[in-house]
Protein backbone atom coordinates (compact mmCIF):
# COMPACT_ATOMS: atom_id res chain seq x y z
CA UNK A 1 0.00 0.00 0.00
CA UNK A 2 1.34 3.40 -0.94
CA UNK A 3 1.62 6.10 1.68
CA UNK A 4 -0.33 8.35 -0.66
CA UNK A 5 -3.31 5.98 -0.39
CA UNK A 6 -3.48 5.81 3.41
CA UNK A 7 -5.98 8.61 4.06
CA UNK A 8 -7.69 8.89 0.67
CA UNK A 9 -9.09 11.85 -1.21
CA UNK A 10 -10.07 13.45 -4.49
CA UNK A 11 -9.23 16.95 -5.66
CA UNK A 12 -10.05 18.54 -9.01
CA UNK A 13 -9.42 22.05 -10.37
CA UNK A 14 -10.52 23.63 -13.63
CA UNK A 15 -10.06 26.92 -15.48
CA UNK A 16 -13.02 28.98 -16.65
CA UNK A 17 -13.58 32.37 -18.24
CA UNK A 18 -11.73 34.78 -15.93
CA UNK A 19 -12.48 32.42 -13.09
CA UNK A 20 -11.23 29.22 -11.56
CA UNK A 21 -12.79 26.44 -9.49
CA UNK A 22 -11.30 23.79 -7.22
CA UNK A 23 -13.21 21.05 -5.47
CA UNK A 24 -12.32 18.35 -2.97
CA UNK A 25 -14.01 15.53 -1.10
CA UNK A 26 -14.31 15.61 2.68
CA UNK A 27 -13.28 12.12 3.74
CA UNK A 28 -10.50 11.39 6.17
CA UNK A 29 -9.85 7.66 6.48
CA UNK A 30 -7.36 5.27 7.95
CA UNK A 31 -7.23 2.77 5.15
CA UNK A 32 -10.68 1.19 5.14
CA UNK A 33 -12.00 2.98 8.24
CA UNK A 34 -13.60 6.40 7.79
CA UNK A 35 -12.63 8.68 10.65
CA UNK A 36 -13.99 12.08 9.61
CA UNK A 37 -16.43 13.44 7.05
CA UNK A 38 -15.40 17.09 7.11
CA UNK A 39 -11.65 17.08 6.62
CA UNK A 40 -10.32 20.22 4.94
CA UNK A 41 -8.19 19.78 1.83
CA UNK A 42 -8.49 23.21 0.20
CA UNK A 43 -6.89 26.23 1.86
CA UNK A 44 -7.34 29.90 1.13
CA UNK A 45 -3.79 31.29 0.96
CA UNK A 46 -4.75 34.77 -0.23
CA UNK A 47 -7.75 36.53 -1.82
CA UNK A 48 -6.67 35.26 -5.20
CA UNK A 49 -4.76 32.06 -4.39
CA UNK A 50 -6.09 28.68 -3.27
CA UNK A 51 -4.08 25.58 -2.38
CA UNK A 52 -5.60 22.12 -2.68
CA UNK A 53 -3.75 19.09 -1.31
CA UNK A 54 -4.10 15.36 -1.81
CA UNK A 55 -2.05 12.66 -0.11
CA UNK A 56 -1.15 11.94 3.52
CA UNK A 57 -3.50 13.92 5.78
CA UNK A 58 -0.91 14.91 8.40
CA UNK A 59 1.28 16.30 5.65
CA UNK A 60 -1.73 18.10 4.11
CA UNK A 61 -2.13 19.95 7.41
CA UNK A 62 1.58 20.61 8.01
CA UNK A 63 2.41 21.62 4.47
CA UNK A 64 -0.50 24.07 4.22
CA UNK A 65 0.65 25.55 7.55
CA UNK A 66 4.22 25.90 6.31
CA UNK A 67 2.99 27.69 3.17
CA UNK A 68 0.88 30.02 5.29
CA UNK A 69 3.93 30.74 7.46
CA UNK A 70 6.04 31.59 4.42
CA UNK A 71 3.28 33.71 2.93
CA UNK A 72 2.86 35.71 6.15
CA UNK A 73 6.59 36.40 6.39
CA UNK A 74 6.60 37.43 2.75
CA UNK A 75 3.78 39.92 3.38
CA UNK A 76 5.68 41.39 6.33
CA UNK A 77 9.05 41.59 4.59
CA UNK A 78 7.85 42.75 1.21
CA UNK A 79 4.85 44.78 2.28
CA UNK A 80 2.85 43.42 -0.63
CA UNK A 81 0.69 40.47 -1.66
CA UNK A 82 2.14 37.42 -3.34
CA UNK A 83 1.50 37.04 -7.04
CA UNK A 84 0.02 33.63 -7.95
CA UNK A 85 3.02 32.83 -10.17
CA UNK A 86 5.36 33.62 -7.30
CA UNK A 87 3.35 31.38 -4.97
CA UNK A 88 3.54 28.58 -7.55
CA UNK A 89 7.34 28.84 -7.47
CA UNK A 90 7.39 29.07 -3.68
CA UNK A 91 5.45 25.79 -3.36
CA UNK A 92 7.89 24.11 -5.72
CA UNK A 93 10.99 25.30 -3.88
CA UNK A 94 9.47 24.44 -0.49
CA UNK A 95 8.76 20.88 -1.67
CA UNK A 96 12.31 20.50 -2.95
CA UNK A 97 13.73 21.79 0.35
CA UNK A 98 12.47 18.50 1.73
CA UNK A 99 13.88 16.47 -1.14
CA UNK A 100 15.35 13.80 1.14
CA UNK A 101 12.43 13.63 3.56
CA UNK A 102 9.48 14.80 1.47
CA UNK A 103 5.94 15.78 2.31
CA UNK A 104 3.68 13.06 0.94
CA UNK A 105 1.31 15.49 -0.73
CA UNK A 106 0.03 16.17 -4.21
CA UNK A 107 -0.54 19.93 -4.30
CA UNK A 108 -2.69 21.89 -6.72
CA UNK A 109 -2.30 25.67 -6.72
CA UNK A 110 -5.13 27.68 -8.20
CA UNK A 111 -5.13 31.47 -8.65
CA UNK A 112 -6.14 34.55 -10.60
CA UNK A 113 -3.27 36.76 -11.76
CA UNK A 114 -4.68 40.05 -13.03
CA UNK A 115 -7.86 38.22 -13.94
CA UNK A 116 -6.05 35.38 -15.76
CA UNK A 117 -6.57 31.88 -14.34
CA UNK A 118 -3.50 29.98 -13.17
CA UNK A 119 -3.39 26.27 -12.26
CA UNK A 120 -0.28 24.36 -11.28
CA UNK A 121 0.20 20.85 -10.03
CA UNK A 122 3.26 19.11 -8.57
CA UNK A 123 4.70 15.81 -7.57
CA UNK A 124 5.77 15.43 -3.94
CA UNK A 125 9.23 16.90 -4.55
CA UNK A 126 8.32 19.98 -6.48
CA UNK A 127 8.18 19.14 -10.17
CA UNK A 128 5.80 21.84 -11.42
CA UNK A 129 3.28 21.43 -14.21
CA UNK A 130 1.46 24.59 -15.31
CA UNK A 131 -1.67 23.17 -16.84
CA UNK A 132 -3.83 24.83 -19.45
CA UNK A 133 -7.17 23.35 -18.51
CA UNK A 134 -7.58 21.22 -15.38
CA UNK A 135 -5.69 19.30 -12.72
CA UNK A 136 -6.45 16.37 -10.43
CA UNK A 137 -4.94 14.90 -7.28
CA UNK A 138 -5.59 12.22 -4.70
CA UNK A 139 -6.56 8.56 -4.79
CA UNK A 140 -9.52 9.47 -7.02
CA UNK A 141 -7.26 11.42 -9.40
CA UNK A 142 -7.25 9.07 -12.36
CA UNK A 143 -11.02 8.66 -12.08
CA UNK A 144 -11.49 12.41 -12.15
CA UNK A 145 -9.33 12.79 -15.26
CA UNK A 146 -11.81 10.97 -17.48
CA UNK A 147 -14.67 13.24 -16.47
CA UNK A 148 -12.51 16.35 -16.84
CA UNK A 149 -11.61 15.42 -20.39
CA UNK A 150 -15.25 14.88 -21.23
CA UNK A 151 -16.68 18.04 -19.72
CA UNK A 152 -13.91 20.58 -20.17
CA UNK A 153 -14.12 23.27 -22.83
CA UNK A 154 -12.52 26.69 -23.10
CA UNK A 155 -14.03 29.73 -21.39
CA UNK A 156 -16.65 28.05 -19.26
CA UNK A 157 -18.66 30.77 -17.49
CA UNK A 158 -18.44 30.87 -13.69
CA UNK A 159 -21.93 29.61 -12.79
CA UNK A 160 -21.52 26.66 -15.12
CA UNK A 161 -18.02 25.90 -13.87
CA UNK A 162 -19.24 25.35 -10.31
CA UNK A 163 -21.85 22.89 -11.57
CA UNK A 164 -19.37 21.03 -13.74
CA UNK A 165 -16.72 20.72 -11.04
CA UNK A 166 -19.37 19.57 -8.60
CA UNK A 167 -20.60 16.83 -10.93
CA UNK A 168 -17.08 15.72 -11.81
CA UNK A 169 -16.14 15.51 -8.15
CA UNK A 170 -19.18 13.53 -7.13
CA UNK A 171 -19.04 11.07 -10.00
CA UNK A 172 -15.30 10.55 -9.74
CA UNK A 173 -15.20 10.08 -5.96
CA UNK A 174 -18.20 7.74 -6.09
CA UNK A 175 -16.01 5.24 -7.88
CA UNK A 176 -13.20 5.48 -5.30
CA UNK A 177 -13.73 3.71 -2.00
CA UNK A 178 -11.27 5.99 -0.23
CA UNK A 179 -12.72 9.31 -1.45
CA UNK A 180 -16.14 10.88 -1.02
CA UNK A 181 -18.33 11.40 2.04
CA UNK A 182 -19.25 14.92 0.97
CA UNK A 183 -17.67 17.56 -1.20
CA UNK A 184 -16.82 21.25 -1.31
CA UNK A 185 -16.26 23.50 -4.31
CA UNK A 186 -14.43 26.84 -4.21
CA UNK A 187 -15.15 29.24 -7.08
CA UNK A 188 -12.69 32.10 -7.46
CA UNK A 189 -13.66 35.09 -9.60
CA UNK A 190 -12.12 38.54 -9.80
CA UNK A 191 -14.85 39.82 -7.46
CA UNK A 192 -15.05 37.18 -4.79
CA UNK A 193 -14.68 33.64 -3.53
CA UNK A 194 -17.80 31.49 -3.53
CA UNK A 195 -17.82 28.30 -1.48
CA UNK A 196 -20.41 25.64 -2.15
CA UNK A 197 -20.91 22.48 -0.12
CA UNK A 198 -22.06 19.43 -2.04
CA UNK A 199 -24.64 17.08 -0.68
CA UNK A 200 -23.83 13.43 -1.27
CA UNK A 201 -25.66 10.28 -0.23
CA UNK A 202 -23.75 10.04 2.98
CA UNK A 203 -23.06 13.60 4.09
CA UNK B 1 41.27 34.31 15.23
CA UNK B 2 39.69 36.54 17.88
CA UNK B 3 36.47 35.25 19.41
CA UNK B 4 35.63 38.61 20.88
CA UNK B 5 34.17 41.77 19.38
CA UNK B 6 36.71 44.23 18.02
CA UNK B 7 34.14 47.00 17.81
CA UNK B 8 33.13 48.07 21.31
CA UNK B 9 31.51 51.16 22.81
CA UNK B 10 33.62 53.98 24.23
CA UNK B 11 32.54 55.61 27.47
CA UNK B 12 31.15 58.45 25.40
CA UNK B 13 28.70 56.09 23.74
CA UNK B 14 30.42 56.00 20.36
CA UNK B 15 31.75 53.15 18.27
CA UNK B 16 35.21 54.32 17.30
CA UNK B 17 35.73 51.63 14.69
CA UNK B 18 32.64 52.75 12.78
CA UNK B 19 33.72 56.37 12.95
CA UNK B 20 37.12 55.33 11.66
CA UNK B 21 35.46 53.38 8.86
CA UNK B 22 33.50 56.51 7.93
CA UNK B 23 36.82 58.34 7.77
CA UNK B 24 38.08 55.77 5.29
CA UNK B 25 34.93 56.36 3.24
CA UNK B 26 35.39 60.10 3.30
CA UNK B 27 38.87 59.71 1.91
CA UNK B 28 37.58 57.64 -0.97
CA UNK B 29 36.79 58.87 -4.46
CA UNK B 30 33.49 60.65 -4.88
CA UNK B 31 30.49 58.63 -6.00
CA UNK B 32 26.96 59.90 -6.57
CA UNK B 33 23.50 58.79 -7.47
CA UNK B 34 20.43 60.51 -8.92
CA UNK B 35 16.92 59.02 -8.92
CA UNK B 36 14.21 60.57 -11.08
CA UNK B 37 10.65 59.62 -11.91
CA UNK B 38 11.82 57.25 -14.64
CA UNK B 39 15.42 56.21 -13.97
CA UNK B 40 18.42 56.03 -11.63
CA UNK B 41 21.98 57.07 -12.52
CA UNK B 42 25.16 56.16 -10.61
CA UNK B 43 28.47 57.89 -11.30
CA UNK B 44 31.95 57.65 -9.80
CA UNK B 45 35.50 58.91 -10.20
CA UNK B 46 37.96 56.24 -11.16
CA UNK B 47 41.48 57.63 -10.83
CA UNK B 48 44.03 55.14 -12.10
CA UNK B 49 47.39 55.21 -10.37
CA UNK B 50 49.45 54.61 -13.51
CA UNK B 51 48.98 54.65 -17.30
CA UNK B 52 50.06 51.04 -17.22
CA UNK B 53 46.86 49.97 -15.43
CA UNK B 54 44.26 48.37 -17.70
CA UNK B 55 41.27 50.44 -16.61
CA UNK B 56 38.80 48.21 -18.47
CA UNK B 57 39.72 45.24 -16.32
CA UNK B 58 37.90 46.34 -13.20
CA UNK B 59 34.72 48.27 -12.52
CA UNK B 60 33.67 50.36 -9.58
CA UNK B 61 30.05 50.38 -10.72
CA UNK B 62 28.71 46.83 -10.73
CA UNK B 63 25.39 45.06 -11.22
CA UNK B 64 24.00 43.10 -8.28
CA UNK B 65 21.20 41.49 -10.24
CA UNK B 66 19.62 42.27 -13.58
CA UNK B 67 17.49 44.98 -12.00
CA UNK B 68 19.96 46.51 -9.55
CA UNK B 69 23.51 47.84 -9.35
CA UNK B 70 25.85 49.56 -6.92
CA UNK B 71 28.83 51.87 -6.54
CA UNK B 72 30.98 52.70 -3.53
CA UNK B 73 33.39 55.06 -1.84
CA UNK B 74 36.15 53.60 0.29
CA UNK B 75 37.97 50.28 0.21
CA UNK B 76 37.55 48.46 -3.10
CA UNK B 77 38.11 44.94 -1.74
CA UNK B 78 35.45 45.46 0.94
CA UNK B 79 33.02 46.41 -1.83
CA UNK B 80 33.77 43.18 -3.69
CA UNK B 81 32.98 41.10 -0.62
CA UNK B 82 29.70 42.92 0.02
CA UNK B 83 28.70 42.66 -3.64
CA UNK B 84 29.20 38.91 -3.60
CA UNK B 85 26.92 38.54 -0.59
CA UNK B 86 24.30 40.88 -2.05
CA UNK B 87 24.32 39.00 -5.34
CA UNK B 88 23.91 35.69 -3.59
CA UNK B 89 20.96 37.01 -1.64
CA UNK B 90 19.27 38.32 -4.79
CA UNK B 91 19.74 34.98 -6.54
CA UNK B 92 18.52 32.94 -3.57
CA UNK B 93 15.34 34.99 -3.62
CA UNK B 94 14.92 34.53 -7.38
CA UNK B 95 15.38 30.78 -6.92
CA UNK B 96 12.46 30.52 -4.54
CA UNK B 97 10.07 32.98 -6.14
CA UNK B 98 11.23 33.09 -9.77
CA UNK B 99 10.84 36.84 -9.51
CA UNK B 100 13.35 39.67 -9.15
CA UNK B 101 13.86 40.76 -5.55
CA UNK B 102 12.39 44.07 -4.36
CA UNK B 103 15.18 46.63 -3.95
CA UNK B 104 14.04 47.52 -0.42
CA UNK B 105 14.40 43.86 0.52
CA UNK B 106 17.86 43.59 -1.08
CA UNK B 107 19.11 46.74 0.66
CA UNK B 108 17.70 45.71 4.03
CA UNK B 109 19.42 42.34 3.90
CA UNK B 110 22.72 43.79 2.64
CA UNK B 111 22.63 46.42 5.39
CA UNK B 112 22.01 43.62 7.86
CA UNK B 113 25.28 42.00 6.77
CA UNK B 114 27.12 45.32 7.18
CA UNK B 115 25.67 45.68 10.69
CA UNK B 116 26.69 42.16 11.64
CA UNK B 117 30.29 43.04 10.91
CA UNK B 118 30.03 45.73 13.62
CA UNK B 119 28.84 43.30 16.22
CA UNK B 120 30.63 40.02 15.54
CA UNK B 121 33.83 38.41 16.82
CA UNK B 122 37.10 38.84 15.00
CA UNK B 123 35.93 41.13 12.20
CA UNK B 124 36.16 44.83 11.48
CA UNK B 125 33.43 46.98 9.92
CA UNK B 126 33.26 47.40 6.13
CA UNK B 127 35.28 50.43 5.02
CA UNK B 128 32.76 51.54 2.41
CA UNK B 129 29.58 53.44 1.90
CA UNK B 130 27.65 52.05 -1.01
CA UNK B 131 24.94 53.50 -3.24
CA UNK B 132 22.48 50.93 -4.55
CA UNK B 133 20.28 51.71 -7.56
CA UNK B 134 17.43 49.55 -8.76
CA UNK B 135 14.06 49.38 -10.47
CA UNK B 136 11.25 47.12 -9.25
CA UNK B 137 7.44 47.00 -9.11
CA UNK B 138 7.53 50.02 -6.80
CA UNK B 139 9.50 52.05 -9.36
CA UNK B 140 13.07 53.42 -9.29
CA UNK B 141 15.08 53.39 -6.05
CA UNK B 142 18.33 54.85 -4.75
CA UNK B 143 19.66 53.71 -1.38
CA UNK B 144 22.81 54.39 0.64
CA UNK B 145 24.33 51.94 3.12
CA UNK B 146 26.89 53.23 5.66
CA UNK B 147 29.60 51.27 7.54
CA UNK B 148 27.31 51.19 10.58
CA UNK B 149 24.67 49.30 8.64
CA UNK B 150 22.30 52.26 8.57
CA UNK B 151 20.53 52.72 5.26
CA UNK B 152 18.65 55.60 3.70
CA UNK B 153 16.63 56.10 0.56
CA UNK B 154 17.58 59.18 -1.42
CA UNK B 155 16.36 61.21 -4.39
CA UNK B 156 19.98 62.18 -5.03
CA UNK B 157 23.13 61.98 -2.95
CA UNK B 158 26.91 61.78 -2.99
CA UNK B 159 29.51 59.97 -0.88
CA UNK B 160 33.27 60.20 -0.52
CA UNK B 161 35.79 63.06 -0.75
CA UNK B 162 33.59 65.75 -2.26
CA UNK B 163 30.24 64.72 -0.90
CA UNK B 164 29.51 68.07 0.73
CA UNK B 165 30.03 70.15 -2.39
CA UNK B 166 28.42 67.55 -4.60
CA UNK B 167 25.29 67.46 -2.43
CA UNK B 168 25.03 71.23 -2.43
CA UNK B 169 25.27 71.16 -6.21
CA UNK B 170 22.67 68.41 -6.45
CA UNK B 171 20.28 70.23 -4.15
CA UNK B 172 20.25 73.10 -6.60
CA UNK B 173 20.10 71.04 -9.76
CA UNK B 174 17.88 68.12 -8.80
CA UNK B 175 14.45 67.80 -10.43
CA UNK B 176 12.19 64.83 -9.93
CA UNK B 177 11.01 64.61 -13.52
CA UNK B 178 14.38 64.66 -15.27
CA UNK B 179 14.59 62.26 -18.17
CA UNK B 180 17.49 59.78 -18.40
CA UNK B 181 19.57 62.02 -20.68
CA UNK B 182 19.23 64.98 -18.34
CA UNK B 183 19.95 62.88 -15.28
CA UNK B 184 23.17 61.64 -16.85
CA UNK B 185 24.04 65.21 -17.79
CA UNK B 186 23.44 66.40 -14.21
CA UNK B 187 25.50 63.51 -12.80
CA UNK B 188 28.43 64.39 -15.03
CA UNK B 189 28.21 68.09 -14.15
CA UNK B 190 28.21 67.22 -10.45
CA UNK B 191 31.29 65.02 -10.86
CA UNK B 192 33.00 67.70 -12.89
CA UNK B 193 32.51 70.31 -10.13
CA UNK B 194 35.37 68.90 -8.08
CA UNK B 195 37.22 66.80 -10.59
CA UNK B 196 40.98 67.23 -10.69
CA UNK B 197 42.12 67.21 -14.27
CA UNK B 198 40.23 66.37 -17.42
CA UNK B 199 37.22 64.00 -17.21
CA UNK B 200 37.30 61.20 -19.77
CA UNK B 201 35.81 57.77 -20.32
CA UNK B 202 38.96 56.34 -18.72
CA UNK B 203 38.63 58.05 -15.35
CA UNK B 204 34.90 57.94 -14.61
CA UNK B 205 32.21 55.26 -14.64
CA UNK B 206 28.45 55.55 -15.10
CA UNK B 207 25.71 53.03 -14.46
CA UNK B 208 22.04 53.48 -15.35
CA UNK B 209 18.70 51.76 -14.93
CA UNK B 210 15.37 52.84 -16.39
CA UNK B 211 11.93 51.40 -17.11
CA UNK B 212 13.55 48.49 -18.95
CA UNK B 213 14.59 47.30 -15.45
CA UNK B 214 17.99 46.27 -16.72
CA UNK B 215 21.01 47.77 -14.98
CA UNK B 216 23.92 48.50 -17.26
CA UNK B 217 27.19 50.39 -17.44
CA UNK B 218 27.62 53.06 -20.07
CA UNK B 219 30.28 52.08 -22.59
CA UNK B 220 33.39 54.28 -22.92
CA UNK B 221 32.16 55.57 -26.28
CA UNK B 222 28.76 56.49 -24.78
CA UNK B 223 30.52 58.33 -21.96
CA UNK B 224 32.62 60.18 -24.51
CA UNK B 225 29.48 61.25 -26.37
CA UNK B 226 27.95 62.62 -23.17
CA UNK B 227 31.18 64.39 -22.25
CA UNK B 228 31.29 66.06 -25.64
CA UNK B 229 27.71 67.07 -25.05
CA UNK B 230 28.82 68.61 -21.77
CA UNK B 231 31.23 70.95 -23.52
CA UNK B 232 28.45 72.35 -25.66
Amino acid sequence: MSIFDYNGGGIVAMKGKNCIAIGADRRLGQQMKTVSTNFKKIFRMQDNILLGLGGLATDIETFSAEMEYKLNLYNLRENRKLKPTAFVSLVSSTLYEHRWGPYFVSPIVVGLQDGTPVISTYDSIGCTTDTENFAVAGTAGELLYGLCETYYREDIPAEELVEIIGQILLAGCDRDALAGWGGVVYLLTTDNLHIRELKTKQT
Amino acid sequence: MADFALTIFTSKGTLQQIENASQAVNKGETALGIKTKSCVVLAVEKKISSVLVDESSFHKVQAISSNSGAVYSGLGPDFRVLMQQARKHAQTYALSYREPILISNLVRETAQIVQEYTQSGGVRPFGISTLIAGFDDDGPHLYQIDPSGAYYEWKATAIGKNMKNAKIFLEKRYKHDLELEDAIHTALLTLKENFEGQMSSKNIELGIIDKSRVFRLLTPSEINDYLTGLES
